[in-house]
Order: C-alpha cells, then structure tokens, then sequence
C-alpha cells in the first residue's frame, strides 16, 4: 500500500516536471486561461450599449416629436439618418450602418387622441436575430411607457396595467454575470482534458509509455498518476479566474466558496477521466488532440453556456446527461449567483461523481489493452 | 520561354505533384483527419441546428394567483396559452420562491391581491421576477411577459370601450423573417469548420514534421520551401472545400437557410480565408516546432476568437470600443460579415468588396511570412 503510493508520488513529480520545467509550457497553462476569461468577459455579451438606427416621420407632429426625444433621450438610441421613405432605409439597413429602422406613421397624432391605435414601425436588421430582438425589446418598452405617460397626462384611468419586474440574483441581467461563473468549468475543462490526453499521447509517440508499463507500475497507479498533476493544475486555473471574476469584474459571490470547490473537485475529476479515456484511444498526440476536440466542442455547445439545455430537442437532452461541463456550470453559477447549499447540488454532484467513476476505470483497463 | 524553362517548370510541377500525393495518402490514412474534415461539419451543423437555440420557449413560470377575480384568470390564461411560457400556477408567494430557488421554475408572475379593484381604478399592477442567473433567457422572457401583459390590456381596453393611448409597434425583422436563431448560426458555422481545418489541422501535421525532423529531411531533396508549401497545404485546401460544401448544403437543404448571394462568390471568400487560415497554421507551427504548444496557440489565436470575437455568436456591435477594435484583428471578423451578408442578405457590394479585400491581404502577408519562415531554416 505505502509502495504503491510512494510510486505514485514518483509518478506525479516527474508528470509535474514534465508540465512545469519549459517555460513556454508554463505560460501556456496560465496566461491562456485570464487572458481568455478577460476577452469573454467583455467580448461574449448579448447587451447592446447602443443602437445606431434611421427615422422615418411620417407624422411629423408634436407628439412625434416627443416619442422621438423620449426614444433618444434613453442615450441608447442613436440616430444616423433622418429619413423621407422606407426606399432609402434599406441601404443603410444592408450595410449595417443601422441595426432599426423606426417609422412614425401618417396619422399617428390623430389617431393616438381618437382611440383607433395608432402605428409606430421598428424594422431590424435580422442577419444577427438576437441583437436585433435586444434592440426592438428597447424600443418596445420605451414606447410602451410613453404611451403609458400619454395616457396619464390626458388622465385617462381604465384598464391600464404596469409590469413591475425584477431579476433576482442578477438585478442588471448583466450578460457578464452568467458568463463568467460558467467560464470557470468551461476553460478550465478544456485545458485539463487536452493536457491529460496529451500528456499520454506524447509518450505513447515517444515510445516512453511501454517503459512505463512494464516498470513496477500497476495500470491504476499510471492513471492516478497521469490524473493528478492535471487535477492540481485544473484548480490552479480554476482558482485564477475565480479571482478575474471576483476582483477585476467585480461579480458579488453570493455562496460557500467549500461547496464551489467541492463542485469543481468532482467536475476536474470527471473531465479528467474524459481526458484519460481519450488518450487510451489515440494512437499520437494529433489523434488525441483532435479527440479532444470532437468531445469539447459538443460539450460546450450542449452544456448551457450559451444556450439553455431545457431548449434542446429530447433526443439531445440526453446526449447531455453524460456531460461533465453541464453539471459544472449549473452548480458555477448556482453557488456563485444564487448562493445554492450543498443540499440542493447534490444530484449534479452525484452525475459528476458516477461519470469519473466510469471513465476512470476503463482507461486504466484500456492502457494495459492497447498494448497488445 | 525556352525550353530549358519548360523543362525546369515540368520538373518543379511533378515534384510539387508528388508531394500533394504524399501528403495526401498521409491524410488519408489517418482516420483522425477524416473525422475533423466530414464528422467535425456534419456534427457541428447537427449541434448547431438542432441543439443551440437562442430563442426561448416554454419558460416554467409560476403564477401566483393572490387575486381569484375574472380579471385575474384573464391575465394567468394569456401565461397559460402562451407558446413561450409553461404556467404552473401556485396559491403563494413562498410556494413560488421555492420554486424558483430549486430551478423547477424560471420565472414568477405574481398577480396581487387588490388587482381587479386597482384595475378599475387604471393603476393595476402585474409584478414579473425572473431568475437572472442565465441573463439572456431571463431577458428574453421578461420581454415577453411584458408583450403578454400588454396585448391582455388592450383586449381589455378595447373591450371595456377605448378612451385612447393605444399605440401598436409592428415588429418587423428584415433578412430573418421567422427570427430564428439557426438563420445565422448555421452560415456562421463555416467560420468554425474553416479555422479547424485550415490552422488547427496544419499546424498539428506541420509542427510533428518540425518535432521529427522529417522537414529536415525533406530540404536535403530537390524540392525548395516554396514547393513544399504548396504541396502540403493543397491537400488541406481540398479538404476544407469539402468541409465547405457539406455546410452550404446542410445550411440550405436541411435546415432552409436561404442562400440569397451568389454560390460562386461565396465560394471565392471562402478560398481567400481558408488561404488565410493555412497562413496562419503554417506560420504558428514554423514559429513553435511543437505539437501541443501549437495546439494551444493555434487554439487561442485562431479557433476562440473565430467563435467568441467573430460576430459568429456574441455581436462585436454589443462589445466595449476597445474589444471592438481587437476583432478587427482577427480574419475571422471578416469573414463572418461575409457569409452572414451573403446568406441573408444578398450580393451587397459595399460589403463584400472591403471585407474580401481584408481577408485577400491578410492572406498574402501570411503566406509571404510562412515561406519566409521555412525558408530561413535551411540558412
């Protein structure tokens, strides 16, 4: 017992060595992961600061007027033309000059005083559908409250509803919030599961994995071995963007930062056994590499980073049980955002702690297979 | 031209054919070349056409109705019939933050108790919380619940005899009629399956031929650098043509995206960046000679900012100045403009032309550099 575990010590100074002692390989275990988090952190976010768009005032009447003051009095909108028709909207819609066009059409005074509802047309720019969803959403609701102002001004009470809303957890809907919680499993995994697999698969082509095999190394020991320096460097990153998010994004942390450690302890473990399991299939580090590649790319898609899983057809759905980055991100952004207890993470935790169970074992089974 | 020329050029050609037929059994028998240039577009176009969906639908949202009047029903029966929303309806507030809190619903519509009374009084009030841990469906949602409140107050205005101050937006989405998110994230697609074959691929195989010497080995024939370019690279140009099409097919054939720009110019940008993309693969691998740190640079600089700073997913348009000048580094960028142009939109020219010109430079320069670099290894 204790021989097997100084072995494995052995195995993880030299598997440390190995990752740590060139210095371009250091960088490339720490500077990519901030340096990604920062990028993404600005660069992935649905929220539209501003929005460039053309008039078209077929009324041109006070009350016009002010909806168009009220629309840019917002700072959000921004007008790049005034125009006559719709005909010479379109080049400016065609060359991105503009995300909307807002037409204001004839009557739209007389019409708002008689009752008849009167028109206001926002036309969008849908080569990008959920920009131009966010910006109409803006336009919506400003004249929505200025119909809302109209109408108390002239007194008029009747059925007139207000929408109150709020946001828990993230009372900006900041696109950034959900973001950068999720980052956290997200690189972290990709660069745990590529050097694990990689990490393999440069002594599988060096030849170097047979001299492992047949020194006094049981295939358990080898993938414990292999496992853990990636485990130490996944924490390692995964504590660097934690600190990106708290300090230079300044995101509130609202839960137990042992139960968030906990999470990604599993999480690391699970997407190395990923890794592990991958490599025990390459032949060289390019199979490995692209691999790697053929699993990270559905597991980022299909694990709610950019899009619900609850969309997804069913078919799907189930495609994503097996993956570890779906269970990350949910508890991530669960313990930082909601400040969730363990208690309510335990079945994500659970699917975690079955997927390193499985992966695990079959690579160590696998290394001594391929050999043959 | 004489015919000691000829001879010279027949001569340079059938080296230059030789080294395409190796490099291409090469790629052929490596079933994990394959896998990236047919599975990895046939799986990405399945992922992205089926499983990424920006748009919201069927929202779990709990509705607690604190007010029983008919008014009250109105309001939760437009929740209930609504394709976006999935109503469960609840007698308390707690029931619902409970509900909330253990993710079994999104969103809380709750409709207080003085509703009906308040409504005559025309200052009613509906309240929407929704759970800003997934920011954009939280959005998403909210704005619809508003639509949904608003389209129930004007029913009843109109019912009850209309004082006035209705106005009605007519949304219209031009180039995106269904507003359907697969509409640019299919064509966007190509962007990603381009970058992987192009840099990603070529850089792998050329910094294992640094790693093994067989570059080396390759300079000692007659070949030059120039020609051992050219020879390796056709191969991948091939492959990332094939990749190509079985996008523009899937985009169009399964999943209806309309091509409204020419087939012809659309394959011509997609040369001019797949020419950049090899650029970029043949310079990273000559500058790193090694497999993984090639694979991680090639990774950074090519294949994230082709998903994350492309326009592809996130608009440059919602990004800070500064991150936006940043993507305007990145082929990517361009070619993004591109096909969402071209697909959507139609033969712009105003927006082709500067964009191909980009990409046209950008290639030069990089190829330039990459035979450069080959070249000052055998000095």
């Amino acid at each position: 017992m204790l021989a097997s575990l100084l072995r494995i010590v052995t195995l993880i100074r030299k598997e440390l060595l190995v990752i740590l002692k060139d210095p371009k390989s250091r960088a490339s275990l720490v500077l990519p992961p901030i340096l990604q988090c920062l990028i993404f952190g600005y660069a992935a976010t649905y929220d539209l600061n501003t929005v460039p768009y053309a008039l078209i005032d077929l009324d041109r009447s006070a009350t016009s007027r002010e909806l168009i003051s009220k629309l840019e009095g917002s700072g959000i909108f921004q007008r790049q033309a005034t125009l006559a028709q719709t005909g010479q909207a379109v080049t400016l819609l065609d060359t991105k000059k503009v995300i909307l066009v807002i037409v204001v059409e004839r009557d739209f005074e007389r019409q708002l005083a008689s009752g008849s509802s009167s028109a206001v047309q926002v036309i969008a720019d849908g080569r990008n559908s959920n920009t131009s969803g966010v910006a109409q959403g803006y336009a919506n609701t400003i004249i929505a409250d200025f119909a809302a102002d109209w109408r108390s001004r002239k007194g008029i009470s009747g059925p007139a509803v207000q929408v109150t809303t709020r946001a828990w957890f993230n009372p900006q809907l900041e696109t950034r919030w959900t973001m950068i919680p999720s980052l956290i499993g997200t690189i972290t995994m990709m660069m745990t599961m590529m050097l694990t697999a990689m990490s393999v698969a440069r002594e599988r082509e060096e030849g170097t994995f047979e001299q492992l095999l047949v020194a006094p190394f049981t295939p358990t020991e080898i993938m414990v071995g292999k496992a853990v320096p990636s485990m130490i460097v996944g924490i390692a990153q995964s504590s660097a963007i934690l600190m990106v998010a708290l300090f230079w994004f300044q995101i509130p942390f609202a839960g137990s930062l042992l139960t968030l450690y906990l999470g990604l302890a599993l999480f690391l473990a699970a997407a190395i056994g990923f890794g592990l399991f991958l490599s025990s299939l390459a032949a060289n580090m390019q199979q490995a590499m692209i691999l790697c590649f053929m699993f990270l790319m559905p597991f980022m898609l299909l694990s709610g980073l950019m899009s619900p899983t609850d969309n997804m057809p069913e078919v799907l759905q189930y495609v994503t049980m097996i993956n570890p980055l779906k269970y990350a991100i949910s508890i991530t952004r669960r313990v930082y955002l909601e400040g969730a207890h363990l208690t309510e993470l335990l079945p994500d935790m659970l699917a975690l702690v079955v997927i390193a169970a499985v992966t695990m074992p079959i690579s160590a089974w696998m290394f001594r297979h391929r050999l043959n | 031209m004489s015919a000691h020329d000829a001879n010279r050029m027949l001569a340079a050609l059938r080296r230059i054919s030789a080294l395409i037929r190796k490099e291409s059994w090469q790629l052929l028998r490596d079933p994990s070349s394959i896998a990236i240039g047919i599975v990895m577009p046939i799986a990405l176009l399945v992922l992205f056409g089926y499983g990424i969906n920006l748009d919201v639908k069927n929202v779990p949202v709990a509705i607690v109705m604190e007010d029983n009047s008919a008014e009250a029903r109105g309001v939760a029966s437009v929740f209930e019939l609504s394709d976006y929303f999935s109503a469960m309806p609840v007698k308390t507030m707690a029931e619902a933050r409970e509900m909330l809190m253990s993710s079994r619903a999104n969103a809380i519509v709750r409709i207080p108790a003085d509703f009906a009374r308040t409504l005559k009084l025309g200052n009613a009030e509906v309240q929407v919380i929704v759970n800003g841990a997934d920011s954009n469906t939280a959005r998403i949602s909210l704005g619809y619940a508003q639509g949904a409140v608003a389209v129930w107050a004007a029913k009843e205005a109109a019912r009850t005899g209309n004082p006035g101050g209705l106005i009605n937006i007519e949304s219209r989405l031009w180039f995106n009629e269904a507003n359907d998110s697969t509409y640019f994230l299919v064509p966007g697609l190509i962007v990603l399956v381009m970058t992987l074959i192009g840099a990603m691929l070529t850089a792998l195989v050329m910094a294992r031929e640094w790693e093994r010497g067989t570059f080396e080995a390759l300079f000692v024939t007659p070949v030059n650098s120039f020609e051992i370019l050219l020879g390796k690279t056709v191969p991948y140009f091939l492959l990332g043509l094939a990749g190509l099409a079985l996008c523009v097919a899937g985009s169009t054939l399964l999943f209806g995206v309309p091509l409204r720009g020419s087939l012809v110019i659309l394959t011509v940008v997609s040369m001019l960046y797949l020419l950049v993309a090899l650029g970029l693969g043949l310079v990273i691998s000559s500058a790193t000679k090694n497999q993984f740190i090639a694979s991680q640079v090639t990774m950074f600089v090519t294949f994230l900012p082709a998903m994350m700073l492309s326009g592809f997913m996130f608009d440059p348009r919602s990004m800070p100045v500064a991150v936006q000048m940043i993507t305007y580094i990145f082929p990517a960028r361009y070619f993004v403009t591109l096909l969402q142009t071209l697909f959507l939109a139609g033969n712009i020219w105003n927006v082709i032309l500067p964009n191909a010109a980009v990409l046209a430079g950008m290639a030069t320069a990089l190829l330039a550099l990459s035979v450069k670099l080959t070249r000052k290894r055998i000095a």
